[in-house]
Order: C-alpha cells, then sequence, then structure tokens
C-alpha cells in the first residue's frame, strides 16, 4: 500500500495532464480534421513562456501562467493562418505533413529560446507534499489533477454552452452547411488552434513543475498524448480524459512495479507503456474507446 | 522492342505501336541517353572529388536506397510510415551482428559481406512482414501514429539490447564490408589512379543504388506495383476490383523494410560507428523528406530528394559565412540570431511545408514542368 496510493496519485497527476494534452489535440482535429504534430513545440513554446514572464518578468504565478496561454493563443492562431489556411481543401495527409514541418519550425525557435539550460517554471508547489489519510501526496500532483481537469472542464462548457462553442461543433460537423449558416469558418480554424495552442501551453507549465524542469528535449513528452486520443477516440473529449487517466496510472504503475517483477524488460520500460497500449489499442479498436467510427465510401 | 518500322520512328520518339514499348523504363532516346551520361558521371566521381565530397556522395547513395524503399510503401502504396528507421535500425544491427567483429560484451560474427548484406535486407522485411497485418488493420493518420508507436518501442529495445547495439549512448561498430576477402573500404589503385577508402565504397554503394532502383522501378511496373497504386488511391474501390488488401500492403510493407534493411546497414558503415538512439523521429521525418521533396510514386524523385536533403545542410555550411553575422554565427557559442546547425533544420522544415504547398510532386514534379515548357515551345504558355 506504501507503494501502490503515491503511485497511483501520481498516475492521477501526469495522467491528467496528458488529458490536457489529448484534449488540446482533440480541438484541433475536431475542427480541422488534422493530427496536428505540431503540438509538442507549442506545449514547450508554452513552458518557456510561463518561465519567461514568471522568472524573468516577475509576474505573480497565476498572471504568468494566463499571460504565457494568451501568448501562445497567438503563436497558435499564426501559424493556423500561416501554415494551415492555404491547405484547406487539400488530402489531410499534406496537412499533416505540414503540422511536421511546423513542429520542426517551431522546435527550432523554441531552441533557440530555451539553449542548453534547463528553465524552471517558478512554481508555487515545489515538492512539498501533504498527507491525505495517511498517505504522502505531492501537492504538485494535486495541481496537476485539479488545473488539467478544471481546464478541460472549461473548455467543454464552452463548447456545449456558448455561441462561439455552438459554431466551433457546426463548423466541425459540416464546414459548408456551417459556412451556409454564417458561422465564419476561418475564424472558427484560428480560434480552435488559439484555444488548441492555449492548453498545450498550460500543459507545458504543468510538466515543467515539481522537480523536473524544461529542456528543449522535453518536447516529446507530448508525443504521449497520441496514445491517448487513440485510445480514448480521436474526437472525443470524455475519451481523452478517461484514456489520459487510464494511460498515467498505467505508466506509473509500471514504474513503481516494473523494476522489481519484470527487470528483463529493461530500465525505463514505463516510457513505452503508452505506446504499447497504442499498438493494442489500434489493434482492438481502431476508433478508440468513444470515438465515432469512421464512414467509408467509394 | 519496338516493331515500328525505323523510317516511321525517325523524328516521333513517341510513336508507341505496343505496350511494352510505352510501358517501358527507357521509353525515349533521351532517357537512354541522359541516364547513361548521369551513370557515367557518378561513376567517375572518385577520381576526382576529395574525400569529404565523396563520403556525402556516398551519403546520398544510401539515403537513396533508404528512400526508394519508403517511397514503395508511402509513395506507390500510401500506406504512411513513420516507422521507417526503425527498420534500418534492424538491418543495421543485423550487419554489425554478422559482420562486425566482437568488442568485451558486444557479439559480432565476423562473417562475410555476401552473407551479412542479404541478411540486413531479409530479417528487416521479416519483420516488415510480420508487422504488415497489424498495420493493415488501419489507415491514413492513425496507421502514422501506429508506427510512431513503433518507433518508440524499437528504439527502447535498441537500447536495452547491449549484446547487440552496445547500449544506450555507447553503440558499436559497424559491419566490415569485405566481399571474399576484397575488402571495400580501402584505397585502391584503380585504373591507375589513387582512389580514397571511401570512393571504393561509394562504387559500391553506387551499384546497389542502381540495381536496388531498377528493381523498385519493375515491381512498380508490374501487376503487383499497379495493384500498389490501386490501394493507395481508395483501398475499398481496389478490394472491389479484386484487389487483395491485406496481401498487398504486406508486400508493400516487406519490400520497403528489405531496402530501409540495406540502407540501414550501408549508412552505419559510412558513418563508421552507430549509437541506438540514432534509429529515431528525425531519421523517419529526413526519409519522409526525401520522399515527399523528391517526388512521391517516382524512383528517381528519391535519389533527387536523398541529394537535396543530403546536401543542402553542406550546402547552408558553406554560405553561411557570406550571411550577415546578426543572422548567423559561424562559431561556436556565437552570438548571431540562429547558429548553421539551426539554420539547416529550419530551412528543413520550411522546405517540406513548401513543396507541400506549391509542389505536391516534389523537385521531379519540378522537373516535369520544365521539361514540358520545353518539349511544347514555342508553344509553352
Amino acid at each position: 500500500m506504501e507503494v501502490l496510493l503515491p503511485s497511483l496519485a501520481r498516475g492521477l497527476g501526469i495522467g491528467s495532464t496528458y488529458a490536457l494534452l489529448a484534449v488540446s489535440f482533440v480541438v484541433i482535429y475536431r475542427a480541422t480534421e488534422v493530427v496536428n504534430f505540431a503540438q509538442p513545440a507549442l506545449m514547450i513554446l508554452g513552458a518557456y513562456f510561463t518561465a519567461l514572464f514568471v522568472i524573468t518578468v516577475g509576474l505573480p504565478f497565476p498572471v504568468g501562467v494566463l499571460a504565457a496561454m494568451v501568448a501562445m493563443a497567438a503563436v497558435g492562431a499564426i501559424t493556423e493562418r500561416i501554415a494551415m489556411r492555404p491547405l484547406v481543401g487539400q488530402p489531410v495527409f499534406s496537412a499533416a505533413m505540414v503540422t511536421v514541418g511546423a513542429f520542426i519550425v517551431l522546435t527550432i525557435v523554441a531552441n533557440r529560446l530555451i539553449g542548453p539550460d534547463i528553465l524552471t517554471v517558478g512554481d508555487p508547489w515545489g515538492l512539498d507534499a501533504v498527507s491525505i489519510g495517511g498517505v504522502q501526496v505531492f501537492q504538485v500532483d494535486i495541481a496537476k489533477t485539479v488545473l488539467s481537469l478544471g481546464a478541460i472542464a472549461a473548455v467543454g462548457i464552452l463548447l456545449k454552452r456558448s455561441r462561439i462553442g455552438l459554431a466551433m461543433r457546426a463548423t466541425s460537423l459540416d464546414q459548408e452547411t456551417a459556412l451556409a449558416q454564417g458561422v465564419n469558418v476561418g475564424r472558427m480554424f484560428s480560434l480552435a488552434w488559439a484555444l488548441s495552442a492555449a492548453l498545450a501551453a498550460l500543459a507545458g507549465m504543468l510538466i515543467g513543475t515539481g522537480a523536473g524542469g524544461i529542456e528543449a528535449t522535453t518536447a516529446l513528452v507530448a508525443l504521449k498524448a497520441l496514445p491517448v486520443i487513440i485510445l480514448g477516440g480521436i474526437d472525443s473529449i470524455q475519451g481523452a480524459v478517461i484514456a489520459g487517466l487510464v494511460i498515467g496510472i498505467a505508466e506509473s504503475l509500471t514504474r513503481s512495479y516494473q523494476p522489481e517483477y519484470a527487470p528483463w524488460l529493461g530500465a525505463n520500460f514505463d516510457i513505452i507503456v503508452p505506446y504499447l497500449i497504442l499498438i493494442v489499442s489500434l489493434m482492438v479498436r481502431p476508433y478508440g474507446l468513444f470515438g465515432t467510427p469512421e464512414v467509408q465510401r467509394v | 522492342m519496338s516493331r515500328t518500322p525505323r523510317t516511321l520512328r525517325r523524328g516521333r520518339p513517341e510513336l508507341y505501336s505496343d505496350y511494352a514499348a510505352d510501358q517501358a523504363i527507357w521509353n525515349t532516346p533521351a532517357k537512354r541517353w541522359s541516364t547513361l551520361v548521369l551513370l557515367a558521371l557518378a561513376l567517375s566521381l572518385p577520381w576526382f572529388l576529395g574525400r569529404d565530397l565523396l563520403g556525402l556522395a556516398t551519403l546520398v547513395a544510401v539515403y537513396a536506397i533508404s528512400g526508394i524503399g519508403l517511397n514503395l510503401v508511402s509513395g506507390y502504396a500510401g500506406q504512411i510510415s513513420l516507422g521507417h528507421a526503425v527498420f534500418m535500425g534492424i538491418g543495421a544491427y543485423t550487419a554489425a551482428l554478422l559482420g562486425g567483429s566482437p568488442q568485451g560484451d558486444i557479439r559480432g560474427f565476423e562473417l562475410d559481406l555476401l552473407i551479412w548484406l542479404p541478411l540486413a535486407g531479409l530479417v528487416p522485411a521479416f519483420v516488415g512482414w510480420l508487422f504488415a497485418p497489424i498495420a493493415a488493420r488501419v489507415r491514413g493518420l492513425y496507421l502514422a501514429i501506429l508506427t510512431l508507436g513503433l518507433l518508440f518501442v524499437g528504439e527502447h529495445v535498441f537500447k536495452e539490447a547491449r549484446w547487440l547495439t552496445g547500449g544506450s549512448g555507447l553503440g558499436r561498430k559497424p559491419a566490415d564490408p569485405v566481399v571474399l576477402g576484397f575488402a571495400l573500404y580501402e584505397e585502391r589503385t584503380i585504373l591507375g589512379t589513387e582512389v580514397p577508402a571511401i570512393g571504393v565504397f561509394y562504387l559500391f554503394a553506387l551499384l546497389l543504388l542502381v540495381v536496388l532502383a531498377v528493381v523498385a522501378r519493375n515491381v512498380a511496373r508490374t501487376r503487383q506495383g499497379r495493384a500498389f497504386s490501386a490501394v493507395r488511391d481508395r483501398d475499398i474501390a481496389a478490394e472491389v476490383m479484386g484487389v487483395p488488401l491485406l496481401r498487398t500492403k504486406r508486400l508493400a510493407f516487406t519490400l520497403s523494410s528489405f531496402y530501409a534493411g540495406i540502407g540501414g546497414a550501408l549508412l552505419t558503415i559510412v558513418f563508421g560507428f552507430v549509437t541506438p538512439e540514432r534509429w529515431n523521429l528525425l531519421l523517419s521525418i529526413d526519409f519522409l523528406a526525401v520522399v515527399l521533396i523528391g517526388g512521391a510514386a517516382t524512383i528517381s524523385g528519391p535519389i533527387i530528394g536523398a541529394a537535396f536533403v543530403v546536401l543542402m545542410p553542406r550546402f547552408i555550411e558553406t554560405f553561411a559565412g557570406s550571411l550577415p553575422g546578426w543572422f548567423v554565427s559561424t562559431a561556436v557559442g556565437g552570438g548571431g540570431l540562429l547558429n548553421v546547425f539551426q539554420l539547416q533544420r529550419l530551412l528543413f522544415g520550411v522546405m517540406i511545408v513548401l513543396f507541400l504547398v506549391v509542389e505536391p510532386r516534389g523537385l521531379f514534379g519540378v522537373w516535369i514542368r520544365v521539361r514540358n515548357y520545353f518539349k511544347a515551345w514555342p508553344f509553352s504558355y
């Protein structure tokens, strides 16, 4: 028990961060049907901006995080306008490859800004732990869970209840019909990218909290959201949350127990657990737990 | 060949009276001549290029071999694979295990090239054959994500199998290219001139490239090659017409992995040393760029693309000195906006985006446009 419960808490923390990243993929996928491979770069830039605003500029932590999210929303919207808008109507594969190109360009920008250092985001939680029912839980895990799930809930409410959310859902359902009803489809694309980049910035900040810190190579962590969206279903926010928690907990439990019970699997085996879940889930249920099966016509 | 009388064909290079002549690889005299001239030019390189540039030329040939492999599965058969680097890695380590020498805990059997080179292709081909049924279950971006998963799993296995790869960050030496006692990586006097070791190996890589390219071109115009294109264009329609989906995709993956394995084995010899980290996402993206920048679903395309991807960084390095200092710094830790490496990667990303937006057929498409302009001259508009 003294291993299991802290391990579960860590899994919840990291899992909800994955869920947040996955939702940032889902938002763009629902608007444009493109899996955005540039998301890792947006995440790392978000973490950089948080560090810049909180440590260098000296803003209070919550204000700095919000400022970083706003800055990244602008970066996301600009990226969409320059790289993605010319590809509307082109095959999905071309658009996805363009996001790979955007990933390379934005990663260089992030590398240039961050350099060889390890950045800290100046979070107030550090390595402090609290005791809940006799179990030591790191504050940062609680913060990750609360902030991620809160942000996802906010996105869900935005999409379900607001006028803009209605327009975004209409766009993802049928672009031409939405256009005919007076929805500015182009603006919806920009908005989806802005929203997604802001979520990625928040996730980047959460990855950088605690003992971690942010290096230029941390960006690859964001790719773990891909197993999450495949397991949960590529167009489902609810699926992203559940799959994120499942994968986070599976990874955390592997980290706690695998070195003891299955050492032959090698060091750092927990890093590839999400990808193994990905392969199995694609074999068993290609459209995920909550995804919409694709209807194909010839 | 063509049964059209010579008198009729004179001045009408594109007059074909049977299907075979129309489908021939070198179906016009211009293609025949230009291929011969290019081949002669490529063959003569070791006699007048320096060691350094010969290394780059070898790299172009090796990248082209792997690029043709990726083009078979992604360009012709339309199955986007980000896992190409894994198959290259499997080929490289098969070669290193069979042909390399043991160092400490790392195994090596010091066998002949005639044994390890075919196996460096066949072992990855077998893994591709095993992987294909899983890959055939999903399409498009799902397949890209699945192969990304394969990439990370493969990287983990490479890092952990210390007896094979030397382990994370340490690496091992590659296979020794020796055919029946004749070393292919050794300085030799050919036609009265000293050719450096890399030059000899370049000739070998070029020979392999020519053979493999001709094979791939022939596969592309057989029944199976047309099945590849049918699956790419619309897999359900292809299935309705009687193209077996699983068998076609399986053949595409198997062939592509064979090329990847050969390419991987040769690549390690060019570099002289190999760490498990080399077979990562960036290498896979490099090869997608070879295919996309060169021209998808062509054989000349990946060769042009490989030349572009390998030579562009060198080109930038050479001319970075003449760019303003505030923009690019050539010194290590210099104060410019970017360093040379960052500029290289940046332009690389921009190039992928530009080609997809402006010329989706790649450099091969640019060539087709130029050719058609002059073919139709003076009525080209």
